[in-house]
């Protein structure tokens, strides 16, 4: 069910879908710390387009790729390859179809992974494409609610910050209609609240959400907290950034005081100001548990798309 | 067709009557068409008259033409209501209703500038499905932007087609 599937939106997958790929990962978890991990891939060939630059992204795919025997070839940024002499961006996809038998595909354009799934035969997967969709990041996010939790469901969710430009905050949001959250808060600013299309979705899929503008307000009913930063690249209005910079700001004092001794931080990274560094080392913070398991999760994804199976 | 429009403008030998389309539109549907009066075509237009069923209607009677496929798409995006009837020898040959297809090509922009589908130098065309008919409410198929009747029609004004 996974052979050979475009990865552009986390709406594409079922929650059977993410189940699977969730054993898969735990798998590869395990294959990592026994220092085992089979070379699935060997001999395969991985583009890492990367049109928008990238560091985390690119890097967490790169290890995936090659932790499984793959080779990867492709660039970061638009400077030195052939885009910048005007070629293309349905070229450049074309040449990479022909090099490789997947491609990973970030572009600051929305909708361009989706052209590229048109253009290319090989499968792609969307690593962020404008403010849209990041489909993998919100596998990474149920992931990690799953192996922190032991379940997706019943929980009550607060999504804070950018809503409106965030793509990991849209994908995280759409991934939770396939599950049963108990409660959703999207909590913004009124400018960044979520895009009238996300929130069609939520309705569709009789998710119980609220809009709220303060953490205060709702933190102690919160099971998980996701944080994004506020996009400052995608605002049309610089003064409008300046508007909602620093408009929120995660502190341990406000965690220690009012949220629940169990609760968790997730946040797709890279985090500016919006979360204290002391709630780094408290109990709270799940940031880089969840970063470190984007390895097994990618890994898992791209052996179900190249092999069918882990 | 009801008979007092018999008294505005005559009957054409050959060509295409697009009649019932909603009163003050009629300008679009020749823009949608690509007509601008230096074609030559024979052009009738008759517009804010009775209708039975809309109050008040558009009719466009163009002599020697004919609609492609796609451009009954076109006209059910600003005139849903439409009836297209083929004229051969005076007589009503065909009479078709317009029906707006699940999804929509290369006819309107979308809205959202940094939608994969105005990337310049791109050979793309836009996408959208339908969500809803009444009103009408469509979503991109590359963005997920979604688009309502009044942008449709401002793009269509506007000639960003």
């Amino acid at each position: 069910m996974w052979k050979n599937r475009d990865v552009i939106s986390i709406l594409d997958f079922s929650r059977e879908d993410l189940e699977y790929l969730f054993e898969a990962a735990d798998k590869i978890y395990e294959y990592l710390i026994s220092s085992s991990v089979p070379r699935l891939l060997e001999g395969k060939v991985v583009s890492l387009a990367f049109f928008e630059p990238s560091t985390r992204t690119r890097l967490s795919f790169e290890v995936a790729a090659k932790r499984l025997g793959a080779i990867t070839i492709g660039f970061s940024g638009e400077e030195g390859i052939s885009v910048a002499k005007g070629e293309s961006f349905a070229d450049t996809i074309r040449m990479l179809d022909a090099y490789s038998d997947l491609i990973i595909v970030r572009h600051r354009y929305e909708g361009a992974a989706l052209y590229a799934a048109e253009i290319a035969k090989v499968p792609v997967i969307n690593a962020g494409d404008g403010k849209q969709h990041h489909p993998t990041q919100a596998m990474i996010d149920l992931y990690t609610v799953k192996r922190l939790y032991g379940h997706i469901d019943g929980l009550v969710y607060g999504v804070l910050g950018d809503l409106r430009y965030s793509r990991a905050a849209s994908s995280f949001i759409l991934a939770l209609t396939r599950f049963s959250p108990e409660k959703l808060y999207l909590i913004s600013p009124k400018l960044l609240r979520a895009r009238e299309e996300v929130k069609m979705v939520l309705r569709q899929a009789g998710i119980v959400f609220e809009e709220v503008e303060s953490l205060e307000e709702v933190i102690h009913e919160l099971d998980v907290l996701y944080v994004v930063r506020i996009q400052r690249e995608r605002f049309p209005d610089p003064q409008e950034y300046e508007k909602v910079k620093g408009s929120y700001r995660v502190t341990l004092s406000l965690l220690e005081k009012r949220a629940k001794p169990t609760l968790k931080i997730l946040h797709p990274l890279p985090k500016v100001d919006e979360v204290e560094p002391r709630v780094d080392n408290s109990r709270f913070a799940a940031y880089f548990y969840q970063a470190k398991l984007g390895i097994p999760l990618r890994m898992a994804l791209l052996a179900l798309i190249l092999r069918g199976e882990v | 067709m009801e008979k007092n429009e018999g008294l505005l403008v005559r009957r054409i030998r050959e060509g295409v009557v697009i009649d019932h389309i909603p009163a003050g539109r009629a300008l679009y549907v020749l823009k949608l068409l690509g007509i601008t009066g230096r074609e030559g075509y024979r052009i009738a237009l008759v517009m804010n008259v009775e209708s039975r069923k809309l109050g008040k209607k558009d009719i466009v009677k163009i002599e020697g033409r004919f609609l492609k496929p796609e451009e009954y798409n076109k006209i059910a995006l600003i005139a849903p209501t439409a009836t297209v009837n083929i004229v051969k020898d005076y007589h009503v040959v065909k009479k078709d209703k317009v029906v707006l297809p699940e999804v929509i090509e290369g006819i309107i922009v979308c809205p959202n500038p940094t939608c994969i589908s105005r990337k310049p130098g791109e050979p793309i065309a836009s996408k959208f499905k339908r969500l809803s008919d009444k009103p009408l409410r469509l979503q991109c198929m590359y963005c997920g932007a979604i688009v309502e009747e009044e942008d449709i029609l401002k793009s269509i004004v506007e000639g960003s087609l």
